[in-house]
């Protein structure tokens, strides 16, 4: 049976859903591995369901922004690959893999995640970058908290390479046993509205049959660092209010899951 | 000949681990992984389906299409900018010509089967691992093919003939040359011949000697992952029967 819009705001309005799942109820499996390359400072394959992405950091030396000369930076990027869904085009990142991008790195720059003036080397001259690079392998829904925790998991494995403190030179065969400088664990949360019920780790059908979206990242204490609200139908502050404590409660249970794998 | 013993410590003929398996993407119509050593291919085949843009459709026949890319993080040194390259975009052109001669497009006319190969990790012989997922993503996915495509990189470090390269080899300090090949399993024809480097016409008949052994070799791992897959389902049906 093909499920769509209607028949997804049908079986809404009988309380249920068309896996059986409860309406915040998380899919089985959430495999989060860390570690599967090599060649990057820190990664992290993360599965929910069916959907799968890759996270990569990479840390380089470069000149700092001249209103924080102290301090290193982050840069997130998403590729939304054509290998990951039919309805992906090859190109440069459309819109939908920079609202991604730039929701993930707002959760993680806001909460001040990364201590950044640990990342200086010589203020105004040298500080670490890193950029984490995400990307898609097999889009079935929920990209937004996949996408979030694969960013953490492989920001928690990352370690700094060796570099020579003479020359500057970078050898990124090498990694010392610095970790990166963490200062939180922020993970978003994305919360659906479909036929004013409201849906956790949604699948693409689900998506198509929200009005409304509403991420949510949130620290191990509660505190909001990035909202992004999408979708068409607006919100109640009734709906924002229980949106968060969904957002915050199954964020709690992300982490335990991340912290589970990395010990 | 300096080059006696392998900086890994591999022998001459022999390939890095090999694993291969299919299945990995539920979203494509045919997928596989392919492994050997820290270079790490996912291959994703979409299709036969409608070409776009229409006017590079063809009605007699559908075309191969495929796509490389490394992850920003798959290289071994900084960060490679996503997006392609004239470098990835001459790999997928070699790719298409290496797989080309054993797919049957003939039943799809006006459609595309679409390859997208993705690398997580690499330490040399991408173009090779990705032609070798590529064939086992497309044998996945159920589109005719005439006979399987196996590739190896071998080369020459330093006057010695060797199998499947590293980056570490590929950057030794003397004469180097690296050949990517691809083979036709049963004809033992080739469908990807590059090299970079020097070498003389009797190193590199040795070499593309070298190849016929050690593609034979991924051809084994390729076939072994393909029937992972589907043998068991082979055996049901032969259960049913009894």
């Amino acid at each position: 049976m093909m499920y769509n819009k209607q028949s997804i705001i049908e079986l809404a309005k009988q309380s249920q859903r068309f896996d059986g799942r409860g309406f915040t109820d998380y899919r089985q499996p959430i495999l989060i591995t860390t570690n599967i390359s090599k060649t990057a400072e820190g990664s992290a394959r993360v599965q929910i369901g069916d959907t799968v992405i890759m996270a990569g950091v990479k840390l380089a030396i470069e000149k700092p922004y001249n209103d924080t000369p102290d301090e290193g930076g982050i840069m997130v990027n998403v590729e939304l690959t054509p290998m990951s869904n039919p309805d992906f085009e090859p190109g440069p990142p459309g819109i939908d893999a920079v609202e991604l991008a730039r929701v993930v790195d707002r959760g993680i720059r806001e909460a001040k995640a990364i201590d950044m003036k640990k990342l200086c080397l010589v203020p105004g001259e040298k500080a670490w970058f890193v950029t984490i690079d995400l990307i898609t392998v097999n889009v079935a829904g929920n990209l937004f908290d996949a996408a979030g925790l694969a960013a953490l998991a492989a920001l928690k494995s990352a370690f700094f390479p060796v570099c020579d403190p003479e020359t500057g030179v970078i050898d990124y065969k090498q990694k010392t046993n610095k970790a990166l400088p963490l200062l939180k664990e922020p993970l978003p949360v994305t919360v659906f509205k479909i036929c004013g019920s409201l849906f956790l780790d949604v699948t693409l059908e689900e998506e198509k049959a929200a009005e409304a979206r509403l991420t949510i990242s949130s620290d191990p204490d509660g505190t909001i660092s990035a909202l992004q609200k999408g979708g068409t139908a607006p919100l109640t502050l009734e709906d924002i209010e229980r949106m968060i404590d969904l957002a915050t409660e199954k964020a709690a249970f992300l982490r335990k899951e991340l912290n589970r794998t990395i010990a | 000949m300096t080059y006696t013993k392998r900086l890994d410590g591999r022998a001459l003929n022999e390939l890095r681990p090999m694993k291969a398996r299919t299945g990995v993407i539920p979203n494509a119509d045919g997928s596989a992984e392919f492994i050997i050593g820290k270079t790490q291919a996912i291959a994703a085949v979409y299709g036969p389906r409608e070409m776009f843009p229409k006017f590079k459709q063809n009605p007699r026949s559908g075309i191969l299409r495929c796509f490389y890319s490394m992850m920003p993080f798959s290289g071994s040194g900084e960060r490679i900018r996503p997006g392609t390259s004239r470098r990835s975009q001459e790999i997928a052109l070699v790719m298409t010509k290496a797989l080309e001669p054993v797919v049957d497009l003939s039943a799809f006319p006006n459609a595309v089967v679409d390859v997208f190969v993705e690398f997580p990790q690499t330490d040399a012989g991408t173009r090779c691992a990705a032609i070798s997922a590529a064939a086992m993503a497309l044998a996945d996915a159920g589109i005719p093919m005439k006979d399987m495509v196996s590739a190896v990189a071998v080369g020459q470090v330093d006057g010695t003939v060797v199998a499947d390269l590293t980056y570490d080899e590929e950057a030794y300090d003397g004469i180097v040359s690296d050949i990517p090949v691809a083979m036709i399993h049963n004809t033992k024809e080739l469908t990807l011949l590059q090299m970079d480097g020097e070498i003389s016409k009797a190193q590199l008949m040795k070499a593309l000697q070298l190849a016929k052994e050690a593609t034979e070799k991924i051809y084994a791992e390729q076939v072994r992952a393909l029937k992972e897959k589907f043998a068991p389902d082979q055996r049901k049906a032969g259960q049913s029967e009894e």
